[in-house]
C-alpha cells in the first residue's frame, strides 16, 4: 500500500509538471503581450508615438523581456517555493490577492456540489436498484432525465425567481445586503452558506442524475452475481448482505469518476455563477485572457487543473483501498 | 415413492409434487413440473440432467433462493427435518424469516459450479468463512477464525493460516472449490447441496474434490444432493440417482440400478454418451436434437421428441404413470408400463 501511495504521488507530481508547461505555452499563445495592451490603454488617444524601444522598456518593467523558459522557471519556482502566483498586471497587485477569495468560493462550491451529489446519488441509486421497476424507481429515472435535460442556466433562473418571489430571500451574489459590509460573524457565515447552497444544488442535479444511474446499473449487475446468492445461502440477513456485497462494489464507478465530476462542475460553474452573480474563477479567467493578463489566467488554470488531477489521485487511492484487485494489477 | 413409505423417519428431506414456474416477458414458464424426491440421513442423492432440466431450480428452492419472479405452486411440499428434530414446511416460510436464515447455511449449505464467482472478490477467503461461522454459531471473532482455519486445513488447503488472508483471485480453481466446501461445511450442515461442484474443474482436480466430499461425508455424517450432467461423476458419489428431463423425473433408482439396468431410453442415451477408455476409437452416441424450450413443452412424455423408441399416439398424448420395477427402481415410460400391470 505504501509503495502504491508513493507511486501515485509521484505520478501526480509528474502530471502536474507537464500540465504546468502546457499552461505556460497556452499563456504565451495569444498574439501580443500585456506590455502592448498596457501601452495601448495608457497612450491611445493621447497622440503619443510609441516606438519598439518604448515597448521594450515597458516589457522590462513587467519582466516580460526575458526568454520564455527563464520566465517559466521563475514562475513555477515562486509558486512551488513561496505559493506566489506572480503579478496581476491589470489589477496592479499580486495574483494571490486577486484570486484569493474567489478560489475559496470556487472550492466551496465544488466540494458542496460533490457532497450533495454523492450523499444523494449513492444511497438513492442503490434503493432504485433494489426496488427495480417499482413506482419509486421510475420516478427517480424521470428525475434523473430532468437533471440531464434541463440547462443549468435555466435552472438557475428558475430557482432565483422562486427563491426571491416566494421566500423573499436574496440569492444573487455572495451575501445578503445586510451582511455585505459587516465583519465576519456566525450570522455572516450562515448567510454565505445559504448563498452557496443554490449553485451547489443546481450543479449537483445533473451530476447526481448521472451518478444515480451509474450506481443503479452497477448495483443491478452486482445484485445478480453468484457471490450475493452464496452469501444469502450462508444465511446472511438481506440488508446486511446488500451493504456488504453489492453496495460496496456499486460505489466503485462513482469513485473512479470523481475527477470527471470535478471537471464537469468547473466547466458548468461559470454560467451558473454568471446568472447568480457569484464572483468565481471562471469569469475572471475569461476576463484575464481578454486583458492578456497572463499570470492571472495561468494561476487559475493551474489551480483548476490541479484540483482535477488531485481528485483523480484521490479516486485512485480510495479505489485501491476499496477494491483489492486494483492493487494486484498495479503491483 | 415406495422407499419413503417404508422409512419416512429416516428422511431428512422430502419433496412432494414440486412445481416451480417463472413469470417472464414471454409468459409463465414452468421449469419444474411436479417432481418428488427425498434424501435420507447420511446418504447422497444424485440428480442428473442436461442444462435446463430444472435440477438447479428444484434444489435452490429448498433454500428458497430462487429469484423474485419465481412461483412455487401452492400444492408443492418441501419437508425438512431440522437438527432439533422438528419438521418444517419450507414452502410456507417467509423469505425474510429468521427460521429460514437459520436453515440457510446452518442446516442446508450450497456449493456452486463456479468457485470464482461464488466468492466476492473484495473480501478475503477468511472473511467469507468467518461470516458464515459467526452467523450460525455463538462464538467470538477469535474462535471463528480458528474454526475457519481448521476447516481450510480439513479440506486439504496447505498453509491455511496464510490462505485465510488471501483473496479469492489469488487461489487456483481447485483451491477455490475446496475453500467453498470449507465455507459450506464450517457451519456443520445436515444437508449439503452440491450444484455441479466439479464441472468447471479439470479431471484430476475433479477426482480430488469428489474424494474429499466422500471423505467429509463419512466424517460429518451429512446428507448430500449432488447435481450434475455427468453420469460418470455421479456414479462415484451417489447412493441413489434421479434422472431429470425438462422439469420432470423420468427414472429413479439406486446407483447400481440406474447404471447397470437403465430402463428409460433417456437414461440409456445418457450412459451411452459417457466417454470410456475401453471403447476408444468408437464415436460417442449423442442424443439427437436439442432439449425443447420450456416455453413450448411437449405434451405427454417430455422426451418423446428425441426418443428413438417413441410410440406415436401414446407418448405424445399423456405423461406415463410410474412403473415400479423394484422397491427402489421407478421408471416413467410407456415401454415398461404394461409389464407392471
Amino acid at each position: 500500500m505504501v509503495k502504491f501511495l508513493i507511486k501515485r504521488t509521484l505520478g501526480m507530481v509528474v502530471t502536474m509538471f507537464f500540465v504546468s508547461i502546457m499552461i505556460f505555452v497556452i499563456m504565451e499563445l495569444p498574439p501580443g503581450d500585456y506590455a502592448e495592451r498596457w501601452a495601448f490603454r495608457k497612450f491611445s488617444g493621447t497622440g503619443a508615438q510609441i516606438t519598439e524601444a518604448d515597448l521594450d522598456n515597458i516589457r522590462a518593467n513587467f519582466g516580460l523581456d526575458r526568454p520564455a523558459p527563464e520566465r517559466y522557471l521563475t514562475w513555477i519556482k515562486d509558486i512551488v517555493l513561496h505559493g506566489d502566483f506572480g503579478q496581476a498586471f491589470a489589477f496592479q497587485t499580486s495574483v494571490n490577492n486577486v484570486i484569493g477569495q474567489k478560489i475559496w468560493l470556487t472550492l466551496a462550491i465544488l466540494f458542496s456540489t460533490l457532497i450533495i451529489t454523492y450523499t444523494i446519488s449513492i444511497p438513492v441509486g442503490m434503493y432504485a436498484a433494489v426496488r427495480q421497476n417499482s413506482v419509486e424507481d421510475h420516478a427517480l429515472t424521470i428525475f434523473s432525465y430532468l437533471g440531464f435535460a434541463l440547462p443549468n442556466f435555466l435552472l438557475a433562473l428558475v430557482l432565483l425567481y422562486i427563491m426571491t418571489t416566494y421566500f423573499g430571500t436574496s440569492v444573487g451574489g455572495l451575501f445578503s445586503p445586510e451582511y455585505a459590509d459587516e465583519p465576519w460573524s456566525k450570522g455572516k457565515v450562515l448567510d454565505l452558506l445559504s448563498h452557496l447552497i443554490i449553485p451547489a444544488i443546481i450543479l449537483a442535479w445533473s451530476a447526481t442524475a448521472f451518478q444515480l444511474q451509474t450506481v443503479r446499473a452497477t448495483m443491478l449487475d452486482e445484485l445478480n452475481t453468484l457471490s450475493v446468492t452464496a452469501a444469502r445461502a450462508r444465511g446472511v440477513a438481506e440488508w446486511k448482505l446488500l451493504i456488504k456485497y453489492p453496495a460496496r462494489l456499486a460505489i466503485n464507478p462513482v469513485i473512479s469518476t470523481m475527477g470527471f465530476d470535478a471537471n464537469r462542475i468547473f466547466s458548468e460553474l461559470p454560467i451558473v455563477a454568471l446568472v447568480l452573480g457569484l464572483p468565481e474563477l471562471g469569469g475572471l479567467l475569461l476576463k484575464s485572457y481578454l486583458d492578456l493578463d497572463m499570470y492571472v489566467a495561468g494561476a487559475i488554470l493551474l489551480i483548476l487543473t490541479f484540483m482535477i488531477v488531485f481528485m483523480n489521485f484521490l479516486s485512485d487511492i480510495l479505489l485501491a483501498f476499496l477494491d483489492p484487485r486494483v492493487k494486484l494489477i498495479e503491483g | 415413492m415406495e422407499q419413503s413409505k417404508k422409512s419416512t423417519q429416516d428422511n431428512l428431506l422430502e419433496v412432494k409434487n414440486l412445481k416451480i414456474s417463472f413469470k417472464t416477458d414471454e409468459g409463465i414458464v414452468t421449469a419444474v413440473d411436479g417432481i418428488d424426491f427425498s434424501v435420507r440421513q447420511g446418504q447422497t442423492l444424485g440428480i442428473v440432467g442436461e442444462s435446463g432440466s430444472g435440477k438447479s431450480v428444484s434444489t435452490w428452492s429448498i433454500m428458497r433462493l430462487l429469484p423474485k419472479n419465481s412461483i412455487i405452486d401452492e400444492n408443492s411440499s418441501i419437508q425438512f427435518q431440522r437438527k432439533s428434530g422438528k419438521t418444517v414446511e419450507i414452502t410456507k416460510l417467509k423469505t425474510k424469516s429468521k427460521e429460514l436464515r437459520e436453515i440457510r447455511g446452518g442446516e442446508v449449505a450450497l456449493i456452486f459450479q463456479e468457485p470464482m464467482s461464488s466468492f466476492s472478490p473484495v473480501y478475503t477467503i477468511g472473511n467469507q468463512i468467518m461470516e458464515a461461522v459467526l452467523q450460525h454459531r455463538d462464538v467470538t471473532d477469535q474462535e471463528a477464525e480458528e474454526i475457519a482455519v481448521d476447516m481450510l486445513d480439513r479440506v486439504g488447503i496447505s498453509n491455511p493460516r496464510q490462505r485465510f488472508k488471501q483473496y479469492p483471485f489469488e487461489l487456483s480453481g481447485g483451491m477455490r472449490q475446496r475453500a467453498m466446501i470449507a465455507v459450506a461445511l464450517s457451519m456443520n450442515p445436515s444437508l449439503l447441496i452440491a450444484d455441479e461442484p466439479t464441472t468447471s474443474l479439470d479431471v484430476t482436480i475433479q477426482a480430488q474434490i469428489l474424494e474429499l466430499m466422500n471423505e467429509l461425508q463419512k466424517d460429518l455424517g451429512m446428507s448430500i444432493i449432488f447435481i450434475t450432467h455427468n453420469l460418470g461423476v455421479i456414479a462415484q458419489v451417489a447412493d441413489e440417482i434421479e434422472v431429470m428431463y425438462l422439469g420432470k423425473i423420468l427414472e429413479r433408482g439406486t446407483t447400481k440400478e440406474i447404471i447397470n439396468q437403465p430402463k428409460h431410453p433417456y437414461t440409456k442415451a445418457l450412459i451411452k454418451a459417457i466417454p470410456r477408455l475401453d471403447h476408444l476409437g468408437e464415436r460417442l452416441t449423442a442424443i439427437q436434437g436439442d432439449i425443447p424450450s420450456p416455453l413450448s413443452r411437449p405434451v405427454g412424455c417430455p422426451f418423446y421428441t428425441r426418443c428413438d423408441d417413441v410410440i406415436s399416439g401414446v407418448c405424445d398424448v399423456k405423461m406415463p404413470e410410474p412403473t415400479h420395477l423394484s422397491d427402489t427402481h421407478t421408471v416413467y415410460c410407456f415401454l415398461h408400463e404394461e409389464k407392471d400391470v
